[in-house]
């Protein structure tokens, strides 16, 4: 049900946009102190395109996330969403580093899901659902917690709304932390390992969940996994990292079955040794 | 030595005059101090090197120096340069700011015993930075400290007769003048000792319980 209101908001605001990418980026660089981690990336995402990232660890997946939710600063280079520069605005015909009111403002268009699900812990299943719709998009009490329930729902955790996150097992936390950030309206959703803190029993719930999002909505998806089957069940791309810039990429199909590269190849007969399904 | 129950009963109303003084300098110099250790928190977790710096040698520096003589110098020094403050005001301001250092560095520690996934929450649900600290950090950060709070109030109850060297009238003081003027000291000082422990026992029975509440189980 929420997922046609995403559909609908997605497409009808931004239909002239919509062949245009909705991420671009650009020679993009991020280094820690004197450690490069992204060295000249490229790569742009179309609406509504599944991506899967893998790659080795290390190979800066996580800090390409980062920098798309601003959780991180950039070190040179340019990202694009919808079509505005992320860290970057106009200001008298000029362009300058963006302040925080612009950082804000292009926030709106992405949302994330962490690895260790950070919900708020002081606050309910719900009130963790409806805090930010409340405050930053101005929704009403009781609309935001309409939406919260729908969500809810949709997760398949109609009867936790009252729960508190301490109560709740990892798989059940993490499916909040996805109805949390979906309750945002994000047109851009990045979900990190979002599997890789979990029991193994508790894994397939939350794929399960991920699964019905990618089929149901035309939200733009970003996944970093080392679940491969996963990845390739979900993914209309796959994006091979190593060392911070595209290896190797294609169709879910080319890079599992018949990889080009050399340390594709490596990097997958590993990852099936580390008894990860492919 | 003896115990003159009479006069005990008639110097009670005054010393009870007392320490409504006393309690009304402990709970203002406690929200000075409250207030005062959160811009002093904030400040040295300024990204702004120099401003974290200054409030870090400002911390250390009231922190080194005895409350007795920050009082003396807020009383009798700050008039030199024209400022002027009643004797209670002097104190609760010397206590607060004494005492604001000690809230500084428990805020301090509650604010980073918060895990750094709650601010990337924060931030990737597009809060602001107020919406982030009001209702995302300070929740969380602030149950924790409230019993090593409520222990250094009670501390600062207990060192209230300090006030009396600057003539504020707390019930140190008011047992003081009683004692002067009849030459008598054991009926005065017992009693104001006893008061003392008295809503000291009650305090920290109250401590108990907030320790039970909101501590951190370890
Ligand atoms: N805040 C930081 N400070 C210093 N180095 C960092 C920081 N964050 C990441 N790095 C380094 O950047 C590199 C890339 O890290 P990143 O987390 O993006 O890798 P990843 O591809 O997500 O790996 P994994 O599969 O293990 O999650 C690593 O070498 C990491 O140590
Ligand atoms: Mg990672």
């Amino acid at each position: 049900m929420i997922v046609h209101q995403f559909n609908a908001a997605g497409s009808k605001a931004r239909q002239d946009l919509d062949d245009a990418p909705i991420i671009r980026i650009h020679d993009l660089r991020k280094s820690f102190g004197s450690l490069t981690v992204i060295d000249g990336l490229s790569f742009e995402v179309h609406r509504g395109e599944k991506l899967a990232l893998i790659g080795p660890s290390g190979s800066g997946k996580t800090t390409i996330l980062r920098m798309l939710m601003t959780l991180e600063t950039i070190s040179g280079g340019r990202i694009e969403v919808c079509g505005e520069p992320l860290y970057h605005m106009s200001r008298n015909g000029a362009e300058v580093p963006a302040d925080e009111a612009h950082l804000h403002e292009m926030r709106r268009h992405i949302g994330m899901v962490f690895q260790h699900f950070n919900l708020f812990p002081h606050k309910s299943v719900i009130d963790n659902i409806t805090l930010a719709p409340m405050l930053t998009q101005g929704v009403a009490r009781a609309d935001a917690e309409r939406q919260a329930r729908e969500l809810l729902e949709m997760v398949g955790l109609a009867d936790k709304e009252a729960s508190m996150p301490s109560q709740l097992s990892g798989g059940q936390k993490q499916r909040v932390a996805i109805a949390r950030a979906l309750a945002l309206k994000p047109e851009i959703m990045l979900f990190d390992e979002v599997t890789s803190a979990l029991d193994p029993e508790l894994v397939e719930e939350v794929l399960e969940v991920m699964k019905r999002l990618a089929a149901e909505t035309d939200m733009t998806m970003l996944l970093v996994t080392h679940e491969m089957g996963f990845a390739r069940e979900f993914a209309d791309r796959v994006l091979f990292f190593d060392r911070g810039r595209i290896c190797e990429q294609g169709t879910p199909e080319q890079i599992f079955t018949n990889p080009a590269q050399d340390r594709t190849r490596t990097f997958l007969r590993k990852i099936i040794a580390a008894g990860h399904r492919v | 030595m003896d115990w003159d129950w009479q006069f005990a009963r008639e110097i009670t109303p005054i010393l009870l005059q007392g320490l409504k003084v006393t309690l009304i300098a402990t709970i203002l110099g406690a929200a000075v101090a409250a207030v005062l250790g959160l811009v002093f928190a904030l400040l040295r977790r300024s990204s702004n090197r120099v401003v974290a710096r200054t409030a870090g040698f400002l911390v250390q520096f009231i922190r080194g120096t005895p409350l007795l003589v920050q009082l003396y110098f807020i009383f009798y020094v700050l008039p030199d340069i024209g400022i002027r403050l009643p004797a209670l005001a002097a104190g609760v301001i010397g206590m607060g700011l004494h005492y604001a250092t000690y809230a500084a560095e428990v805020y301090r520690g509650g604010i980073e015993a918060v895990a750094r996934g709650q601010w990337e929450a924060a931030r990737a649900t597009n809060l602001t930075m107020r919406q982030t600290w009001t209702h995302v950090i300070l929740p969380q950060a602030l149950p924790p400290m409230i019993p090593a709070l409520a222990n250094y109030l009670l501390a600062m109850f207990k060192e209230t007769p300090l006030l009396s060297a600057i003539t504020v009238l707390e019930m140190m003081n008011q047992a003081k003048s009683v004692a002067n003027s009849t030459y008598r000291y054991v009926e005065p000082m017992t009693l104001v000792g006893v008061f003392f422990l008295i809503i000291s026992l009650i305090s920290v029975a109250g401590l108990r319980w907030l320790e039970r509440r909101y501590g951190r189980r370890t």
